[in-house]
């Protein structure tokens, strides 16, 4: 009976650490591709048997960051997610607070619904607008489609925490002569601090990853890094090394900030849509 | 949380207090008394408003729009502005042989991606609701695909497809398979899409899905092993039936999603060889930005946009 218990014991181990090697190749795989292919010669890379062991090479980032304004493009980036979240968080805070105080359910409907609706539907018409008032190429256009993304997305996760906060604290508050604004600001936002925190980082990444509003509604100004990569890739000569390292560059923000906010990530991704 | 967060809130929390001391002042009679007054009894109207108003202009302006637009004719480049057809466009568009092929395409790579991913996400939940040392390493591992930037990974995969050089013919070669054109040929390009997608998105119908099973009852497993079930009749009679629900959550939040692929597609096909990969939606995008063809780019907007809602109300069923 014990023998046998041990041996099931370590059969089970033995399974438990294949699966864990199988489940985790798939992902694991993919990024470490993309990173040794950066540090890769070209040589190296066209290998046509993979090279595991080479000298690495940081001659693929060098020549990205120095090339087609890369760092030009990475701030454009960091300047429309930066105000595009700012901005959904200064309007996105008292509406989640509000839905979920005052159970605003319609209203909590109304912006799922904004979430949902396929980005071709705003591109067309921002398009146009923005093109007849010659604001193509502009951060204004890129910050306000943006928000698109970063608002309901705030709004939505912040109302969870809202509610989460017992109503007595505010109660309190308010028998002592406390606003309700100053209770808001004093009492209960920094209660969801964590909160705030997580949905300034998910909407900053989803800003971040954008391709489609970018795509058409920046240009050489304004260009987002991914739009950026895409076209550098399009245009010149398959250069795997520079796509490896330019591709990295684009993802390790995001990779780093979905670090930090491991658990929120999914609350914020199964209120429905992820993408548009 | 780092120290830096903080500082919006402290700039805001310093303002508030210069307020407070505005507001226990002597005047409370005051005109701006009053104003504030009866902002703070009416939050639930003043707090939302701005957000609303934002709203309106940026989500409900452009949805009027379209509607208005896909009852016009207008190329956008032509001198004459748009001119009203009435519902020619929607006639045009069940007409159009395109639209048809491109809706079949889109329903080819939702139902195969699905059929793909469901499964598997179920598969790896299960296992990861045993109780191991690696677990919350491959939690955290599986948040990479998905939040990786999209437009990088289609990149990656574009490399790695390469049918001369890329490392997935090297892979098949190893495993004595024959080679495949990948994403360069026509028979293999909607698969070689899900096999991405799958790649991206799986683990997300793995988390969703893990969070139900580990909020499930145990009372019905602790009957089933007193009364001596196996395994699979554990899993057949009670876990499949009780997480059912979760996995139509997850399948329905995932087909909204896969009607909008665009970014992986764009990036790595165009909707190419030919147009062997062009879907409903990348064909929208190419009527409105590479065709202008505004009036009827608008019909095929409000298609795609009135397909994602009918799946949201039956999410929004499934999930009362």
């Amino acid at each position: 009976m014990v023998v046998g218990s041990k041996k099931h014991k370590i059969c089970r181990n033995i399974f438990i650490t294949l699966g864990v090697i199988i489940v985790l190749i798939p992902p694991l795989f993919v990024f470490w591709w993309m990173f040794t292919s950066a540090l890769k010669t070209p040589v190296d890379i066209l290998s046509p048997v993979p090279k595991l062991i080479f000298t690495p090479t940081w001659d693929n980032f060098k020549e990205v960051l120095q090339q087609e304004n890369f760092l030009r493009y990475m701030w454009n980036s960091l300047v429309i997610a930066t105000f595009a979240t700012a901005i959904a968080l200064v309007l996105g805070l008292p509406a989640a607070y509000s839905i979920a105080k005052y159970r605003q359910q319609k209203l909590a409907l109304g912006i799922l619904v904004a979430r949902m609706i396929p980005f071709v539907s705003y591109l067309l018409p921002w398009f146009i607008f923005f093109r007849k008032l010659n604001l193509i190429d502009t951060y204004l256009a890129l910050i306000t489609t943006h928000l698109i993304i970063t608002l309901p997305m705030t709004i939505w996760l912040m109302i969870g925490y809202f509610e989460d906060v017992p109503d007595d604290l505010e109660e309190a508050a308010m028998v002592d002569g406390c606003s309700r604004v100053r209770s808001f600001l004093t009492i209960t936002l920094p209660l969801v601090r964590n909160g705030v925190v997580a949905s300034a980082i998910l909407s900053f990444i989803f800003s971040w990853n954008q391709f489609l509003f970018s795509l058409i509604l920046s240009g050489p100004r304004t260009k987002t890094v991914p739009v950026a990569v895409f076209n550098f890739i399009s245009f010149e000569q398959i250069n795997w090394g520079g796509l490896s390292a330019a591709a990295t560059l684009i993802v390790l923000p995001a990779l780093i900030l979905t670090l930090i906010i491991q658990k929120q990530i999914v609350r914020g991704l199964t209120m429905g849509a992820v993408k548009g | 949380m780092p120290d830096w967060a903080l500082i919006p809130w402290k700039v805001v929390s310093s303002f508030m207090r210069a307020g407070a001391v505005a507001n226990k002042a002597e005047v409370k009679t005051g005109i701006w008394h009053k104003l504030f007054t009866h902002f703070d009894q009416h939050l639930n109207w003043y707090f939302p408003l701005p957000a609303i108003l934002a709203l309106a202009a940026i989500v409900a302006f452009p949805m009027v729009y379209n509607i208005w637009l896909s009852l016009h004719d207008w190329f956008l480049v032509s001198p004459i502005g748009p001119q009203w057809v009435g519902l020619q466009n929607y006639v045009q568009m069940f007409q159009d042989p395109k639209f048809w092929t491109t809706f079949w395409r889109m329903l080819y790579f939702i139902v195969g991606a699905l059929a793909v991913q469901v499964p598997l996400g179920l598969l790896l939940a299960l296992f990861l609701n045993q109780e191991f040392r690696a677990r919350n390493l491959i939690r955290t591992i599986y948040l990479f695909p998905f939040a990786a930037t999209p437009v990088a990974i289609a990149l990656v995969w574009g490399m790695m497809f390469n049918p001369e050089l890329g490392v997935l013919n090297y892979f098949l070669e190893l495993f004595g398979l024959p080679r495949s054109l990948w994403i360069a040929s026509e028979k293999w390009v909607i698969p070689s899409l899900i096999l991405v997608d799958s790649w991206e998105w799986t683990p997300l119908i793995m988390i969703i899905t893990l969070a139900g099973l580990q909020s499930l009852p145990k009372q019905p497993y602790e009957a089933a092993v007193i009364d001596g079930a196996s395994s699979w009749q554990i899993f057949r009679y009670i876990t499949l039936p009780l997480i059912r629900p979760t996995l139509v959550v997850a399948t329905m939040l995932r087909s909204i999603d896969l009607i909008k692929t665009f970014d992986i597609i764009y990036v790595m096909t165009q909707g190419g060889p030919g147009e062997a990969s062009e879907t409903l939606y990348l064909y929208t995008y190419k009527t409105g930005f590479q065709f202008f063809h505004m009036g009827y780019g608008a019909a095929l907007v409000v298609f795609v946009f009135a397909l994602v809602l009918v799946f949201n109300l039956v999410l929004a069923r499934v999930r009362r």
